[in-house]
């Protein structure tokens, strides 16, 4: 049918459509956007058998309920979450992850909420019929950037979707591992922190606060203690960047940040441990441990085999 | 010309130019930007141009730091930059409505509200980068008698279109942000269009910059327009 859509019943907390980001706009203020845990939004499309860079619905916490009106045809969801499907003939399946499910006309899905991790992903066979901005599906909320005018999703709003193509039933066992230590390499700024600091930094707890969301991740724990200058000449930031602002408690940079700032950097995360600190949810506590460049490096080689390993089990 | 190059994290580039901020080193900065830009060099996904520092990004699937490295210190900055800046005239006004700060510059510098506006219009800025939010302008150098700190506690909401002064720099906010720094006046001239896809950013790096006041009858006028 030609015009498949979904009807937002209610949006969730912070629902987007992404896919990989966008590239090459540092420059002007935008920076990469796109799925904040690239693992789950790739099994998803794989999953449905939809195109590696199409776009998904990220959510957060709080999911979106949709109605869907078209012919049958199958969804996925990944991460670790809780959803229901309500039948339009007043049945209801609870949802299973990793797993395609065919869906009807009238049929309600209701994600209700991510389970001790904080993103998860919505797909549907054939695509979400999007316009790309800038060679991409991303919304970068805070500049307007993206599909659906660089909005979250609305209540009341309709989604349309593209013709299904063909969708095999597939399903994943697959248990995301979480990680016990956030890894970074040494920041540009290491050596304004006093030797007690760096001490705490790699050998204290810090929690995650509420204050946490696209665009960055505030911590608290031991402060740290700026002995140089708490203010740096504002400069290019980068995600997985952890700033210490005056106050001394660490903020690390996410997919949404702003891409210019003057707060020193203590560390940058590596990148194979970008996909898990997203999912780590308010009130955790955490502990960083340093990591030389090479080993980093082979880390995220190895994270990658791991990824392309998952992805070519799903057939 | 790079004064020092380390890594930042594991898959970005941090070149730095020197320790100040002015002209001639910024504009070596933007040099080597335009010349990445053009060179469309295998690996790189993104270049962040600021006052003394570039820094590059680049897809760890695709190259690394140390391989990177030697691309960039080998590189020919053959590219002609000359030509490629603009000079842009920005209207603003300056009604007490919208110069939400106004009264403490005069109570500071013990000058009146017109004083400090000719100041600030009597000089030609130059586009250092732009950046924190999208098409955001950081424009320099302000008149030394009109430099100011940022607000101690930011403001949540500062309107879009705002012109805000903080030390050597003047910037004007894309959209309504968060911001500290001190709003004189208002523009309401678009300064980042997201669907003008070739050229979103009015004003890019390297760029000169001059602004000439409004009143408050045209700055609704060009809402009109």
């Amino acid at each position: 049918m030609k015009n498949d859509y979904f009807k937002v019943i209610r949006a969730g907390l912070n629902s987007t459509f992404q896919d990989h980001g966008r590239k090459n706009l540092y420059h002007i203020g935008l920076p990469f956007s796109g799925s904040m845990d690239k693992r789950n939004y790739l099994i998803a499309n794989k999953l449905i058998n939809n195109n590696k860079n199409d776009a998904a619905i990220e959510f957060a916490f709080q999911g979106p309920s949709l109605k869907y009106f078209g012919l049958p045809r199958n969804i996925v969801i990944t991460g670790s979450v809780n959803f229901k499907i309500y039948k339009d003939n007043n049945s209801q399946e609870n949802g299973e992850c990793y797993k395609t499910i065919k869906i009807d006309n009238g049929d309600v899905i209701d994600i209700i909420s991510t389970n001790k991790s904080v993103y998860g992903y919505f797909c549907i066979n054939g695509g979400f019929k999007l316009d790309k901005v800038w060679d991409s599906f991303s919304t970068t909320v805070r500049a307007k950037v993206g599909p659906n005018n660089g909005n979250k999703l609305m209540e009341g709003q309709k989604i349309l979707l593209n013709d299904p193509s063909n969708s095999p039933h597939r399903k994943l066992n697959f248990l995301d591992s979480k990680i016990e230590f956030i890894r970074v390499i040494k920041g540009t700024n290491f050596d304004f922190f006093s030797e007690q600091s760096i001490k705490d930094f790699f050998s204290k707890y810090y929690t995650v606060t509420k204050l946490t969301d696209r665009m960055g991740m505030r911590l608290e724990g031991n402060k740290l203690n700026n002995i140089k200058s708490t203010n740096i000449k504002s400069e290019g930031l980068i995600k997985g960047t952890i700033q210490v602002p005056a106050d001394g408690q660490p903020i690390i940079l996410l997919s949404d940040h702003g891409t210019i700032g003057g707060y020193p950097k203590i560390g940058v995360v590596i990148s194979a441990d970008y996909d898990k600190i997203v999912q780590i949810t308010p009130g955790s506590k955490i502990k960083f441990k340093e990591i030389k460049l090479k080993d980093a490096e082979n880390l995220y080689k190895l994270y990658n085999m791991e990824t392309n390993n998952i992805l070519n089990r799903i057939i | 010309m790079i004064k020092n190059i380390v890594n930042l994290g594991d898959a970005a580039i941090y070149c730095d130019f020197g320790s100040d901020v002015n002209k001639e080193i910024n504009s070596k900065v933007i040099k080597y930007f335009m010349a990445l830009k053009e060179k469309n060099i295998k690996g790189i996904t993104n270049l962040s141009p600021s006052y003394n520092k570039l820094i590059i990004s680049f897809d760890l699937n695709e190259t690394n730091y140390e391989d990177l490295k030697k691309v960039i210190l080998d590189l020919k900055l053959n590219v002609k930059i000359e030509n490629r800046f603009q000079k842009i005239n920005i209207p603003i006004c300056c009604d007490d409505e919208f110069s939400i700060d106004i009264e403490r510059i005069e109570e500071k510098f013990q000058k009146s509200k017109s004083e400090i506006i000719n100041l600030f219009l009597n000089k030609n800025y130059f586009c250092y980068m732009t950046g924190f939010i999208a098409g955001m302008p950081f424009l320099g150098d302000i008149d030394e008698k009109i430099q100011l700190d940022r607000l101690e506690t930011p403001r949540v909401k500062v309107p879009k279109g705002s012109v805000g002064l903080t030390g050597q720099f003047c910037n004007i906010y894309t959209f309504e942000s968060p911001g500290g720094w001190n709003i004189i006046g208002k523009t309401p001239l678009e300064i980042f269009n997201s669907t003008n896809v070739k050229k979103p950013n009015l004003i890019s790096p390297g760029d000169q910059v001059t602004f000439y006041e409004i009143k408050k009858e045209e700055y609704e006028k060009f809402y009109e327009k």
